[in-house]
């Protein structure tokens, strides 16, 4: 019996429990109580490992806008990850606090930098995006790495949180989970009504015969040139949280095993589906966190679990759950 | 002047792949209403031609008129905005659109810009009501909610022309609208393309030449790149430089 009949009959398995029909509002709603167990419980890392979980999930959540919608399989997501970390890094250093200015920053200047990567870019298409994405991601790591001014290589600590008045207090773990949770059910509800609009349909027609949507009367380009944009935008916000999860800030972040990442994540969740890139963030770094403690080789176990999975279903996690050709938020 | 202006200007096209003379200055006149064939043996240029003529290739050369206006250097979707639709050789319809979905993707392109990102666009009345309208004519309302790739070819070739027809089009471009159909199939399809002429004129490229003088009020014949000739079905059936070249009985003669 081959891994890929293993999971198969796995799959069909969980398939008969009638929960997983739901598992996607399920998925969300233990997330949602998490800070209650955890309240509960006195275990506060957990909490502080959800939080980085439901960052990476945004992250997942907008490059599946692209990758998964668009067929266009941006290699440098992490490019505006890490613009929107620098952004709240650089200005504190420079002692601005206000989040309202510092996010502000982080958003204009992902959505600027997506426009021209974006524009640049999406003249090629299929490996050669890949490699041109990955190109203009790398040239970002390098300029921050020689940024002397802001710790070059070794990236620079945050000194506080960003600032929303009496709004909301980031220090605090549980508020500051709750207003990534509820940034990443936003940025949910949106992929789900653009992926149904005339917009994401366009969208969706350009990845799957760009020529044909062409010879139609769509110029496609600028809408697809859009869902770039709003895609490296919600990145650079996903930067700025991650600034003040961890306070600190590092050319590292945006290098191409940090795009690979995500790219991993979108794809074993399940590529062009509206809960798999959560899923994919989960077990990632789920499995990263259950391996890491046990052995330090535990890439070694890490791998093969992921090649397992990528074989036993190609069509993502999201798939595992829903059955065979089905997929939710596919429409 | 009391001549009608041509549909389709082309004059004296001409593409070069580096040392390769693809088309070479070809004239071409299609008149509205009228079904204009174009044949030629393999390499003869025609997907080329229907390539500039669409606006996926630019010419090295001469002028292409559609309605008398210049539309040489506009791209493919401007060409379709100016009255241009095409079908693909190679069926193309969104296998995992639905076959309403398909054609309400057309009309949309015709219905204002599409930077609309919240209403679901497959419950648009406006764009629904006249999709079923669309599939109704073209036999296809029963299949309205099936996805496109779940289709039989002859239904596929039937949902392209569909899509091509839904921004009703001045002149439309058919590549090889029967290939790959069984006998009946064909005939279908030839029936219905009958059943529309007059609406629309037609550039029909054709290897089948019983559908080509079944359907085409003058043929133009392509070969290296040239226009050996052009004229009626008649004249074109007993031209002794186009039976030497290729309605002989082997193709290969000229290519």
């Amino acid at each position: 019996m081959t891994v890929t009949d293993v999971l198969g009959q796995l799959g069909r398995g969980v398939r008969r429990m009638p929960a997983v029909r739901f598992a996607g509002p399920i998925v969300l709603a233990m997330l949602g109580l998490l800070p209650v167990y955890a309240a509960l419980s006195g275990d506060s890392y957990v909490l502080s490992f959800a939080t980085r979980m439901l960052i990476w999930a945004i992250a997942a959540v907008s490059l599946n806008l692209i990758l998964g919608y668009g067929g266009m399989p941006s290699f440098g997501h992490a490019a505006f990850f890490g613009i929107g970390a620098y952004a709240v890094g650089v200005m504190s250093h420079h002692g601005i606090d206000s989040g309202l200015i510092q996010w502000s920053v982080a958003i204009a200047v992902s959505a600027v930098v997506a426009l021209v990567i974006g524009a640049l870019s999406l003249r090629s298409r299929g490996f050669y995006f890949i490699m041109v994405t990955l190109a203009f991601a790398q040239l970002l790591y390098y300029l921050a790495q020689s940024a002397y001014t802001y710790g070059g290589d070794d990236g620079m600590t945050v000194a506080r949180h960003s600032r929303f008045g009496g709004w909301i207090n980031l220090a605090d773990r549980p508020q500051f989970y709750y207003l990534c949770f509820a940034l990443l059910l936003a940025a949910l509800f949106m992929t789900e009504r653009i992926a149904r609009s005339r917009f994401g349909r366009v969208l969706r027609g350009a990845a799957s015969n760009d020529r044909r949507m062409q010879a139609i009367g769509f110029p496609t380009f600028r809408y697809r040139l859009t869902a770039f944009v709003i895609s490296g935008t919600m990145a650079g916000l996903c930067g700025a949280l991650f600034a003040n999860d961890i306070l600190f800030v590092s050319p590292s972040m945006m290098s191409w095993i940090r795009s690979g990442d995500l790219f991993a994540m979108v794809i074993i969740g399940g590529v062009g589906t509206l809960y798999g890139p959560v899923y994919g963030a989960v077990a990632i770094l789920g499995l990263e966190e259950l391996l890491m403690p046990w052995t330090e080789y535990w890439r070694l176990i890490f791998a093969p679990i992921l090649i397992a999975l990528v074989l036993g279903s190609p069509a993502g996690i999201n798939s595992l759950l829903a059955g065979r050709g089905a997929a939710d938020g596919r429409h | 002047m009391a001549a009608i202006e041509p549909l389709l200007r082309v004059e004296r096209l001409t593409k070069r792949f580096g040392g390769l003379v693809a088309t070479d200055g070809v004239d071409l006149d299609i008149m509205p209403g009228e079904v204009h064939a174009l044949i030629g043996p393999n390499g003869a240029g025609k997907t080329t031609l229907i390539g500039q003529v669409s606006g996926e290739l630019r010419p090295d050369g001469g002028r292409i008129l559609l309605d008398g206006r210049d539309v040489t250097h506009l791209p493919p979707h401007r060409r379709s905005h100016l009255g241009l639709a095409r079908s693909f050789q190679i069926t193309s319809v969104f296998a995992d659109f639905s076959v309403l979905d398909n054609v309400t993707l057309a009309i949309q392109a015709h219905d204002g810009h599409s930077f609309r990102f919240w209403a679901d666009a497959s419950r648009d009345p406006r764009l629904n009501g006249r999709g079923e309208t669309l599939l109704q004519a073209h036999h296809l309302d029963a299949r309205s909610s099936a996805l496109a790739g779940a289709l039989s070819h002859g239904e596929r070739r039937q949902l392209e022309l569909a899509v091509a027809l839904a921004s009703q089009p001045k002149l439309l471009l058919l590549d090889e609208p029967t290939a790959g159909m069984g006998p009946e199939e064909s005939q279908q399809m030839i029936a219905r393309l009958k059943a529309l002429r007059g609406r629309f004129g037609v550039l029909l490229v054709e290897h089948d030449m019983e559908t080509v003088f079944a359907l085409a009020d003058r043929i133009t014949v392509l070969a290296s790149g040239r226009v050996l000739a052009t004229g009626d079905p008649s004249a074109i059936r007993n031209d002794p430089a186009v039976r030497a070249a290729y309605l002989g009985d082997d193709d290969d003669v000229a290519a």
